[in-house]
């Protein structure tokens, strides 16, 4: 295996070989099941479920913050995730290369989106 | 070496698509492709998702506007099976992380496991979607 990942055979679309994005995939799931958790606190608090107390909670730079650190995470979650499809069914390298740029272009649109809600309220 | 390098690599194959009708899914195994397939749904939705955001929390009218998309019927069902995946994959992604610490890692408890995962993610889409269809 290690002998065949050279020059022309060298897989260029393959996943890192390495723990980082195993790792990065469990560690964001944690901070969005501890964001899961958060949201369904303030939801189940008293209180009707209005206009003012939804806008009023994620106006709070501390819950904005929370938040983009839980979708950018999700971005991330999603990337591996997605790779991890395409890497299993797709095998023509370009093929596989397109779809992995179509994804993380899907992704950081999203992530852009993200920010403008966020920081528009 | 060089010898390595010329010959292609043998592609091993255990299962074709044709051959998956006649294929026994076990349960782990149904619970694993669904985790998969919810995961690429909720990708495949996230611009909805941002959208609904995105009216909910802009201004008054726009919420009045998001309240009356999530009341159509349509919208309803698509947000339930939303739901759903996300429910399943957050069930069965917690089996995961358990199996990555080495729980559950024998046939019975993996199998006890992924009917749990199946049953506690249908249940809770059942208690939403009553309370979405407004049983209650």
């Amino acid at each position: 295996m290690a002998n065949d990942n050279i020059g022309y055979h060298r897989m260029v679309v393959g996943a890192h070989y390495g723990l980082f994005d195993w790792i990065a995939q469990r560690a964001t799931a944690v901070v969005m099941m501890v964001y899961t958790i958060v949201l369904l606190i303030a939801f189940l608090l008293p209180g009707d479920v209005g206009y003012e107390s939804w806008a009023g909670l994620f106006a709070q730079q501390w819950f904005k913050l929370l938040t983009f650190a839980m979708f950018m995470g999700l971005f991330y979650h999603a990337w591996v995730g997605m790779r991890n499809i395409w890497m299993d069914y797709v095998k023509p390298i370009g093929v596989r290369l397109l779809l992995h740029v179509l994804t993380i272009f899907w992704l950081v649109a999203c992530a852009g989106w993200t920010v403008q809600i966020l920081w528009r309220v | 070496m060089s010898e390595s390098i010329k010959t292609s690599k043998r592609q091993f194959r255990n299962i074709r698509i044709v051959d998956l009708p006649r294929y026994r899914f076990p349960l782990g195994s149904i619970v694993s492709i669904l985790h998969r397939a919810s995961g690429a749904f909720i990708f495949l939705m996230l611009p909805l998702i941002l959208w609904l955001l995105d009216r909910s929390l802009t201004s008054e009218i726009s919420f009045a506007y998001f309240q009356g998309v999530v009341s159509h019927w349509f919208v309803k069902l698509i947000l339930l099976v939303l739901i759903w995946a996300f429910l399943h994959h957050l069930c069965a992604g917690c089996r995961h992380l358990l199996m990555d610490l080495h729980v559950g890692l024998d046939k019975e408890p993996a199998k006890t496991s992924a009917i749990t995962v199946l049953a506690v993610s249908l249940v809770l889409t059942a208690v939403i979607a009553l309370k979405l269809f407004g049983a209650y």
